[in-house]
């Protein structure tokens, strides 16, 4: 496909010569004919057999919502019209800058006068055995298309690498097409690079929902195939079959050319304001370039680029001062839009909105009463509006309260104080869809007495269900009681409007699975929540999904994290599980040559009969705990909300008032209940008679032997306020002392609120509460006692084997090490 | 490690939500931080309140809960938010083609 008007004779004028015939090349090209169409003679070497076409609409192409003619931007009439050389499908191989000529595969050779570099960028392949199989493809033009196409009329399994935009609309397309259609994404979350955790979430949901599986913190192990590619290995050993697998996991700016040519090339090749590289008669724009330190991967930028080389080619200069972009996802019926910094950071404010039932996610965040940044799922109706304000600086202060309702809302004519707007509603104006509560039903309710958002919760059932109204609610009341509103429940955090008690009921009522869904669902206002919030949210997941929820270390608590105690010089202790406070020759020695070996400077006996290692650093925990494992211990988890000792005494094996076996209860107990994350910590102590010698009174579950059986005693605490336990009741054997304290325990894993003690926890709900749940009804006991055993099963791996064994080395070794006198010799 | 910048690893080694430290010989460490939205950032591994261990805090938004007692430490620029009040020191990054460059001279700075 050539188009090569000879030069006229006498045509004087400088000839510029592009590599490039896509997006880049040919709109600088028509920007320059737009300001002088006679300034330059134009040549235009494209590596494609093709006339220039729209990138990024391949993705409908493939999708089959566009043929390839509807994404053609200029056909040859316009090569033709503008007295523009096309030499199409034979690529510039070589550029000689000293002769000012380029010379093609092919062997044609050109000269030129100003020469303009517009190569794009190169799918990035990560280098994996059997990346280059038949079948394996990326996604970048419109062969690759063709390739995707004919794989899909073949039907079958397809693998897309990568969840970024471009993998995610390729999977999308191949899935219309009929094929069945698995992703795999590096990262823990989908287009990481353009969406927040939460939108993400849902992203990956809808797409689940479509059919589609998504494979998150997926890491490709090698293509394998026997002559053309059969499936993708991940690391983890999976294996899935491919008849096609598309990369997409990235682009990197096409620099081979001019790197060749002894152009200054860093990520890209470098130009100043006006596209111009170190050699003033080349210059270069699009993806292929780095400005300012800045690649860029959209198509925004390359607009803005274009316009200011064009300048500088027809001598009137403005220069390029960089771009903020917008992200968009081509996939329809799903609506993600990102625009600008959402990182936050300081300064910043987080404006969100959640909407569950409509499945819409929007956070606006503004700095200094500017906008700089925005994420919008689901409802992406006013993003251009949000990225003009971005792009424009403009001041939203005014603007604040209603910003996140979109344009209408904020600039619309609408009041702009929330108060009067609620004021203004009509007695029958619906407040709460969830229960269908209207505006006069809210105020009757407020006028009978319901003077708080927890009383018109539980009355009228406004914002009672997902709690989107709560805003409007608190209005109402603030309208109708003036300063006699009584502040509402106690939030679990800022992050939420919502109780524990609520947060809980809902997670189990919804069946929610992790804490990106609880956030979204229940309208948490930050996007991933703080550090009182997320402990709690993993606790409550975890005691809800046992076995099938996967623990998020980023949400725990330091000590839970690192499976130790850490010290205020930054140390940390360690403690060996001892049964019921019993230890041999052999754990003994173990732990004196732990403390020798490590430098331990101090041991200490604790309070719960067991040991204590102080000192140890975060790196050598790994090694203290292979050694102490190798002596037969485990971790004590003197640093979890969870079980912490049993504590006995000798009992009547050897006490002359002994009457019962208590050390040996006690032992039994600690082998049935260790390893139980709990709401907090939590400890038992068995007694072997009325002396009580194990303080069992003061202790959560205590147990106190008598001749005729076993006292039962809970919610005691010998904290900061000493509570002396509440008998529950008396059995007559070890069995039942067992089945009660699994019971309770369970019962309290279920009902109290995180980082509630049971002492606390019963002096909230009355101990004749937990009197009938676990005394008076068997049923209802046999029924906690076996989902605590049930949740037990997957609750008692040693943490401590796990971590000397290498799992999550990296919360122990340093990233890295770094001498600066050995950097200076 | 040579230049202004000092090459200290993967981007993909920090959990996200999480933090790696980096030990300088003869001085503090310094922690490097990863949001949820993806962001580096690095501070000398020490509250400004007692100097608990800020690389071992939980990590939302844009700031650090110190796991001593719960302040919270922005990560772009080592203030104290809220009520308390104090800073520490922070270390440039950048990104360079999936690696975590720090700046060596606040490093040092910071560290020492």
């Amino acid at each position: 496909m050539k188009h090569h008007p000879l030069k006229p004779e006498g045509d004087t004028r400088d000839h510029l010569v592009v590599i490039g015939n896509g997006m880049a090349g040919c709109r600088a090209v028509e920007e320059l004919l737009a300001r002088d169409p006679a300034r330059y003679r134009v040549t235009i070497f494209g590596a494609e057999p093709r006339v220039n076409y729209n990138r990024i609409m391949l993705s409908p192409v493939l999708a089959g919502e566009k043929s390839f003619d509807d994404i053609v931007i200029n056909d040859a009439d316009w090569y033709a019209a503008n007295g523009i050389a096309l030499v199409a499908g034979d690529p510039v191989a070589a550029i000689d800058r000293a002769a000012r000529t380029v010379t093609t595969r092919g062997g044609t050779t050109e000269s030129y006068d100003r020469l303009l570099i517009a190569t794009g960028s190169d799918p990035f392949i990560i280098p994996v055995p059997g990346k280059d199989l038949p079948g394996v493809i990326a996604f970048r033009d419109m062969d690759d298309v063709d390739t995707m196409l004919a794989a899909a009329d073949a039907g079958g399994d397809a693998v897309v690498i990568g969840g970024g935009l471009l993998g995610l609309e390729a999977a999308h397309g191949l899935s219309l097409r009929g094929m069945k259609v698995t992703v795999i994404h590096l990262m823990p979350t989908l287009m990481e690079r353009q969406l927040d955790e939460a939108a993400g979430w849902l992203l990956k949901q809808a797409l689940e929902a479509r059919g589609q599986t998504i494979l998150t913190g997926a890491d490709t192990a090698e293509i394998i195939g026997n002559g053309k590619v059969e499936g993708v290995k991940l690391k983890d050993g999976t294996l899935i079959p491919a008849s096609l697998v598309v990369m997409a996991v990235g682009i990197r700016p096409s620099v081979a050319l001019a790197r060749d040519a002894g152009l200054a090339v860093g990520r890209g090749i470098q130009v100043d304001d006006h596209m111009v590289t170190s050699d003033p008669h080349v210059l270069a724009v699009g993806e292929c370039v780095e400005h300012d330190g800045q690649v860029y991967g959209l198509v925004a930028p390359l607009w803005d680029m274009c316009r200011s080389l064009a300048d500088g080619l027809v001598e009137q200069p403005t220069g390029y001062r960089g771009s903020v972009t917008s992200t968009k996802l081509k996939v329809s019926g799903i609506d993600v839009f990102s625009a600008g910094d959402f990182s936050g950071g300081d300064g910043c404010e987080d404006i969100v909105l959640r909407d569950a039932s409509r499945g819409v996610y929007k956070r606006v965040i503004v700095k200094d009463d500017r906008i700089v940044g925005a994420v919008l799922y689901g409802d992406t109706a006013d993003g251009s509006w949000y990225f003009d304000l971005l792009k424009k600086q403009e001041d939203v202060s005014d603007l604040r309260d209603l910003l996140i309702f979109g344009q209408s809302f904020a600039s619309g004519g609408g009041a702009a104080d929330p108060k009067a707007a609620v004021a203004a509603l009509s007695d029958d104006a619906e407040i709460c869809g969830c229960n269908g509560v209207t505006k006069g039903q809210v105020v009757s309710c407020i006028a009978k007495g319901a003077h708080s958002l927890d009383a018109l919760r539980g009355t009228c059932k406004a914002s009672a269900s997902c709690g989107s109204c709560t805003g409007l609610v608190e209005n109402l009341l603030a309208l109708t009681l003036g300063d006699d509103v009584q502040s509402g429940p106690k939030t679990m955090c800022k992050c939420t409007s919502f109780g524990h008690d609520d947060v809980r009921r809902e997670i189990v009522a919804q069946a929610m699975r992790s804490i990106p869904e609880v956030m979204q669902k229940l309208h948490w206002t930050t996007p991933d929540g703080c550090s009182s919030c997320r402990p709690a949210l993993n606790y409550y997941l975890l005691c809800a999904l046992p076995g099938d929820y996967v623990d998020d270390q980023q949400s725990r608590f330091v000590n839970e994290r690192m499976h130790a105690n850490i010290q205020k010089d930054g140390t940390y202790s360690v403690v060996p599980r001892m049964w019921g406070g019993l230890t041999n020759p052999r754990e003994l020695r173990a732990i004196a040559d732990v403390v020798e070996k490590f430098n331990a400077p101090m041991v200490k006996v604790t309070g719960g009969q067991r040991l204590d290692i102080f000192g140890i650093k975060k790196e050598d925990l790994p090694a203290v705990w292979a050694d102490l494992n190798a002596a037969g211990m485990v971790s004590g988890h003197a640093y979890g909300k969870s079980l912490r000792t049993v504590k006995t005494c000798v009992g009547s094996e050897w006490c002359r008032f002994g009457t019962q076996d208590s050390t040996g209860l006690g032992v039994k107990i600690e082998r049935m209940s260790w390893g139980s994350w709990m709401p907090h910590k939590f400890k038992i102590a068995v007694s072997g008679c009325p002396r009580n010698c194990a303080e069992a009174t003061i202790k959560d579950f205590g147990i106190v032997c008598v001749d005729s059986g076993y006292e039962l005693h809970v919610g005691g605490n010998g904290g900061i306020h000493v509570r002396a336990t509440d008998l529950l009741c008396k059995v007559a054997t070890e069995q039942e002392a067992m089945d009660y304290c699994a019971a309770f325990i369970q019962l309290y894993r279920e009902e109290a609120r995180y980082l509630e003690r049971t002492a606390p926890w019963i002096e909230r709900v009355g101990v004749d509460y937990v009197k009938a749940r676990i005394a008076d009804d068997p049923a209802g006991r046999e029924a906690l006692r076996a989902r605590f055993l049930y949740a037990q099963s997957f609750s008692q791996d040693d943490p401590w084997a796990q971590r000397a064994e290498g799992a999550e080395r990296e919360h122990h070794a340093p990233m890295a090490r770094f001498t600066p006198q050995e950097e200076w010799a | 490690m040579t230049g202004d910048w000092l090459d200290i690893g993967w981007v993909d080694e920090i959990p996200v939500r999480g933090s790696r430290t980096v030990q300088v010989a003869g001085g503090d460490d310094i922690a490097v931080f990863r949001t949820a939205e993806g962001k580096v950032f690095a501070l000398r591994d020490r509250c400004p309140h007692k100097h608990g261990r800020l690389s071992q805090g939980i990590v939302h938004g844009g700031a650090v809960a110190c796991p001593l007692h719960n302040w919270r430490i922005s990560l772009s620029t080592g203030e104290a938010l809220g009520e308390d009040k104090g800073c520490t020191p922070t270390v440039p990054v950048k990104i360079d083609a999936g690696r975590v460059l720090i700046c060596r001279a606040s490093t040092l700075k910071a560290a020492a």
